[in-house]
């Protein structure tokens, strides 16, 4: 064991004994703890891995009478005492309790914290989240998600007949749409009176700097692709793509695009850092109304891209069947038509139009809430990527967001 | 101490064993903590940065390999924004240093006479950590956007081109982080030169020594503790910063740092293995260069 033979004086020899002893013991405890940390660290990666999909949780909707909800924030009618009116109603009227959450302020951020558990089938805490379009594409192929038993919400058939089929979920068998909205271009109508009426005009010599556009991928390409000729249901490549991207790149590095935010834009519009550029409708409803009405909206005349945020019961949900009845719930005109004039989007139930009429008629005609049929066929759909594009196309996209 | 104890007691084994199960006790809970938070997650992060992406998989999907590649990807597709990193964040220590040192001095050497003074100024060098730090970087935005007060006088007196901007330049992040670790920086040197003995700096002109000599050979000297204290405290964190770079905060697309990117692949791109490389490079470049600082610095005895 001993390199040399201990000392003689019997004091020394005891504490080189203790030494060696306290020795070991350090050892084996670094040992042991750097093992019990590798072993922690496969367990919690492991989940990574699966491959295989996960299977649905059982429906315990029979017995507990609970849904939960997540949502985006001020995604729902609130009154002043910050109650939500129609989930009231809705409780009142079916008896099952409604815990709703404003749990979702990113796509990607609320992805990142659920997928773990979602690739393991395990409940997220969540029956129901509200989610964009792609997302859900995304969930839908990674099978993350449960098919929703269409005899329990009779009032799908008020779907808008163009949000029936689409290319993420065909038949809409795993998702039904919340509200939607368009994104198009807005300027501010103090500095620039003469409105906009393409990308194009974005991109003038007198607006050098002070342009924002959106960092959500499709909206802010699918607006540049639309103004190149591009239709953007259909059917492109990466030519048409990367075209656009070389564009964006251009007006970016040129300095012509001050900036390239998520929800944070509405800040630079109203400090006046960008003077125009690529909006959420809704949200210029809401800025309109609480600064004066300041900002002019449009959806371009090449067109606009419109978007959704869809209802989807996670694989590990358990109260399917109460999701159910809450999406049959707000598929009645009238309530929708009661929660379209809080959000300020665009509703997809067919009649809620005529309902919100009743109650407020300026309302009902504000084209960004209730839009036309002119309205309507300006916006278009950005189409399904699988998901090999969905990985190129984002990759060349942040890499003009992270710059170089 | 321990050897006296040792000496008087006849049987020393047992005396020493009963002790070390109660040490070994009481450091379980922080052991268990920096396995548990730190040792997992870095050995998950590392295992992280060497996988490869699975064949024909989707996105945000990778396999365990040992594919070293990944470093060599990351630093190629993104070694402007590491040299950012660095550059930021050792010029905000540079001038965080500058602007705290006279501070400090003025609060832990003149002010002694006035113990309220004194306080008071310590006091409002500590008040900014009352509001978060996000809500005072926003606050920044607000103040140096294009139409504000500032930027309009600045420019209505011509001492900025009237088509500059600020927000979103490298200068407004470098500034941000300035100012948003000038207090990590005040602390420390306040906390070593409150305790600098005014005797030496007498003795020092005594002997005919020129006042800047006197700060030179003396005073920095003995500051030295706080000056290494305050400018890791600063740099470190610097360099990983991420809020005030962000493109939703004082940065722009040119002034991305590896906080963001890393950001970015993380939660946009689902690309982990580059996130985790990523981290790994800069923490083990942060570890170096701290290294090489403090042993330069003679003060390892601090750490």
């Amino acid at each position: 064991m001993l390199p040399r033979p201990l000392p003689a004086d019997p004091m020394i020899q005891q504490l080189i004994r203790q030494a060696q002893q306290a020795k070991m013991g350090r050892r084996t405890l670094l040992a042991g703890a750097g093992g019990g940390a590798a072993a922690l660290a496969l367990a919690a990666c492991s989940s990574g891995g699966a491959k295989s999909k996960p299977t649905a949780a059982a429906d315990k909707s029979a017995t507990s009478k609970l849904v939960r909800w997540d949502n985006w924030a001020l995604y729902i009618d609130v009154d002043d005492a910050g109650n939500y009116p129609t989930l009231q109603a809705f409780e009142a009227e079916t008896g099952i309790k409604v815990e709703y959450t404003e749990a979702v302020d990113d796509n990607n951020t609320y992805y990142g914290k659920v997928k773990d558990q979602l690739a393991l089938g395990k409940d997220i805490g969540a029956d129901t989240v509200c989610l964009t379009d792609w997302m859900v594409g995304r969930m839908i192929r990674f099978g993350y998600t449960q098919e929703l038993d269409h005899a329990n919400i009779p009032n799908l058939k008020n779907l808008f007949p163009s949000l029936k089929d689409v290319g993420f979920d065909p038949g809409r068998k795993m998702s039904v749409p919340w509200q939607g909205g368009f994104a198009g271009i807005c300027w501010n109508k103090e500095k620039l009176p003469g409105g906009l009426t393409s990308v194009q005009d974005l991109w003038a010599p007198e607006l050098k700097g002070r342009v924002g556009v959106l960092s959500e991928m499709r909206d802010t390409m699918g607006l540049i692709m639309l103004d190149q000729g591009v239709d953007i249901s259909g059917d492109w490549g990466d030519d048409e793509y990367n075209a656009a991207i070389d564009e964006l790149s251009k007006q970016v590095s040129d300095g012509q695009v001050r900036n390239i935010k998520g929800n944070a834009y509405k800040e630079d519009l109203i400090n006046e850092d960008t003077l125009a550029a690529i909006v959420w409708s809704g949200d210029i409803v809401q800025l309109n109304a609480e600064n004066g009405d300041k900002w002019g909206f449009s959806v371009p005349e090449k067109g606009g891209t419109l978007w959704n945020d869809n209802f989807l019961v996670p694989i590990g949900a358990t109260h399917k069947k109460n999701v159910e009845t809450l999406i049959n719930y707000y598929y009645d005109p009238a309530v929708a038509a009661e929660v379209a004039a809080y959000v300020n989007y665009i509703t997809p139930v067919v009649g809620a139009k005529e309902a919100a009429m009743a109650i407020d008629p300026e309302l009902a005609n504000n084209q960004l809430i209730f839009p036309d049929e002119a309205t309507l066929k300006k916006a278009k759909v950005f189409r399904n990527l699988s998901g090999a594009e969905e990985q190129k196309y984002d990759a060349a996209f942040q890499s003009i967001l992270l710059g170089s | 101490m321990a050897f006296a104890a040792f000496a008087t007691t006849t049987a020393p084994e047992p005396a020493a064993r009963r002790r070390s199960p109660i040490a070994l006790l009481l450091l379980l809970p922080g052991i268990l903590y920096l396995v548990l938070f730190f040792l997992a997650p870095l050995v998950s992060l590392l295992l992280t940065s060497f996988q490869k992406p699975t064949e024909f998989g989707d996105i945000g999907q990778f396999d365990y390999a040992f594919r070293w590649e990944n470093y060599v990807d990351v630093v190629q597709a993104y070694w402007p924004h590491i040299v950012r990193s660095f550059g930021y964040a050792l010029i905000a220590t540079v001038l965080a240093l500058l602007f705290s040192y006279p501070l400090a001095y003025f609060i832990g050497v003149k002010a002694r006479k006035w113990p309220l003074l004194q306080s008071l100024m310590l006091v409002l060098v500590i008040a900014p950590f009352f509001i978060s730090f996000l809500l005072r970087t926003l606050a920044w935005k607000q103040i140096l956007s294009d139409e504000s007060f500032i930027m309009t006088s600045l420019k209505a007196l011509s001492l900025m081109p009237t088509d500059a901007h600020f927000t979103g330049t490298p200068i407004a992040v470098i500034f941000g982080i300035t100012y948003n670790f000038i207090p990590f920086m005040t602390l420390p040197l306040y906390t070593t030169l409150e305790r600098l003995d005014l005797r030496y700096l007498e003795a020092g002109s005594d002997l005919y020594a020129h006042p800047f000599e006197v700060f030179r050979k003396i005073t920095i000297p003995l500051s030295m503790p706080g000056i290494v204290a305050g400018t890791l405290l600063t740099f470190i964190p610097a360099a990983g910063d991420y809020i005030n770079a962000s493109r939703d905060f004082l940065g722009g697309p040119d002034t991305q740092m590896m906080g963001n990117v890393i950001e970015a692949n993380f939660l946009v791109l689902q690309n982990f293995p580059a996130a985790a490389a990523l981290s790994i490079i800069l923490m083990s470049v942060i570890l170096i260069v701290v290294g090489i600082y403090v042993k330069r610095a003679g003060t390892e005895e601090l750490l």
